[in-house]
């Protein structure tokens, strides 16, 4: 991979600002999301987050299965607040009915 | 590790290094904060990121007003590279009950008297700031335009970088594990990378403060509880204040990267530590949020977190000494509003220390107010 390889593409971060980061001091996958957003987009680190671990891993020489990734939250995929909406309202009648 | 510190801060979280930034820029040699995940990890990291002047009790007016203009200048006083993303869009605090509304009528003419420029509006004036308002259900709003948003990482990371240029350290991935206390007086600090021996220990640790306390054998009037957000994808800025509402118990922000933040509290949340997600929250968040700004219908929602209130029973914070411990300083208790506080939190935690004169009277927020029933509530708290 080169310096401007793309890593993240939701938040448009290359290798080289990853590296950048991770020699400023930054040194966990949390660290490195709350400064710069990786993993803050539509693929909310389901894409970067195994690249930012493998570039911890050169960096600070600790296997990957030693390093804490990001905490998974809800939703697993992205949804309208409108279709949520409807949903509810949809098991609101049929609790009714 | 270090040895001795003439200032151990426990708490990494925005109060814990605007504290020791204010405390090294005075001075004072050996200031460390000891912070048991990374900065900002807490409640600092997990909140609404907006600011506010626009409160319901004297003193949380005069330090809000305080830090706000503190935030207008704090990039190039703290000499950051990055962005702290102070934006003032301002904040539309909408009332649906009569109640509300003759309460929001003391809220400006206390703000106004304090300086604050905040204005009553009618409903139509409302939508002049936000016209896909949807104000079915409601009676009018009040608006200050300096109120925004800011980064709390971003905010976090520039007063802790100003801080170790002026010599102090910050050591992360460290936990306090025990407070000594001799005689009435705090002796030093015990941590998982071992013990540094201090005469006076800052308490700064947000929702996990009244475990701190415990060390030092006091029982804090304070309790944690978690309050949940949401974040919607990036879209085009059409949304400039935070929007909020007690009654209806929300507030939704369109940060300047584009997502929008939003978030409420819930009555049947158990006093605890946990900081798990909830599928309650979601639903009422998103019936509420699409009433009142109906074009969210369709944003897709990303992600949902959560993160710790520490709760005093008036919704102040508690800031100074204690009588019990000499040494012992608080700076907790903010009840969802720490971080906008942090600048006025910072100056007067570090000037109590020393024993200078503090920049705004804090007396009123000592913790003793408890003891002496002398409360004052705050109103205006999601």
């Amino acid at each position: 991979m080169k310096d401007n390889t793309i890593i993240c593409r939701c938040s448009d971060l290359t290798q080289g600002d990853i590296r950048e980061l991770i020699a400023k001091g930054y040194r966990t996958f949390d660290e490195l999301k709350r400064i710069s957003r990786i993993g803050m987009g539509p693929c909310q680190g389901r894409t970067c987050m195994q690249l930012v671990l493998r570039e911890l891993s050169i960096a600070t020489g600790k296997p990957i299965s030693e390093l804490a990734p990001g905490t998974f939250r809800p939703p697993v995929k992205s949804i309208k607040l409108g279709e949520i909406l409807e949903a509810i309202e949809e098991g609101g009648e049929e609790a009714h009915g | 590790m270090v040895k001795t510190a003439d200032v151990v801060i426990i708490g990494g979280g925005i109060s814990g290094v605007a504290i020791a930034y204010n405390l090294a820029k005075k001075g004072i040699k050996d200031v460390v904060v000891i912070e048991k995940n990374y900065l900002a990890s807490g409640a600092t990291g997990r909140c609404g990121a907006g600011i506010r002047q626009q409160w319901g009790t004297e003193m949380n007016c005069r330090m809000s007003k305080y830090s706000c203009e503190a935030f207008e200048t704090l990039k190039e006083d703290l000499d950051y590279d990055g962005d702290i993303e102070f934006k003032q869009g301002g904040y539309l605090i909408i009332s649906s009950t009569e109640k509300e509304h003759e309460q929001f009528k003391k809220n400006i003419a206390l703000q106004n008297s304090l300086g604050i420029q905040s204005k009553l509006l009618t409903l139509d004036e409302a939508k002049e700031v936000v016209p896909f308002l949807n104000t079915d259900g409601l009676i009018s709003a009040t608006f200050h335009q300096k109120d925004g948003h800011l980064n709390p990482f971003h905010t976090t990371q520039a007063y802790a970088e100003a801080a170790k240029r002026l010599g102090a350290q910050i050591h992360t991935f460290t936990e306090v594990t025990d407070i000594i206390v001799e005689n009435g007086k705090i002796k030093g600090v015990k941590t998982n990378r071992g013990d540094i021996a201090t005469n006076v220990v800052v308490n700064a640790a947000g929702g996990y403060s009244q475990l701190i306390g415990n060390m030092v054998g006091l029982e804090l009037p304070v309790f944690s509880e978690r309050h949940q957000i949401l974040v919607t994808e990036a879209v085009e800025p059409i949304l400039d204040p935070m929007v909020m509402s007690f009654s209806l118990n929300l507030y939704c922000q369109q940060v300047p990267h584009g997502g929008f933040i939003m978030g409420r509290g819930d009555e049947g949340e158990p006093r605890d530590l946990r900081i798990t997600s909830g599928w309650h929250f979601v639903e009422e968040m998103t019936k509420t949020i699409t009433r009142v700004l109906p074009p969210l219908k369709n944003v897709r929602f990303l992600r949902q977190w959560a993160g710790l209130y520490n709760i005093t029973p008036d919704r102040q914070p508690i800031y100074g000494p204690v009588d019990e411990v000499e040494g012992f300083y608080l700076a907790i208790g903010f009840s969802g509003h720490g971080f906008m506080l942090a600048p006025a939190t910072g100056i007067v935690i570090a000037e109590s220390i020393i024993g200078e004169k503090t920049t705004l009277p804090i007396d009123m927020l000592h913790i003793n107010r408890f003891k002496e029933g002398n409360l004052i509530f705050e109103p205006s708290v999601v």
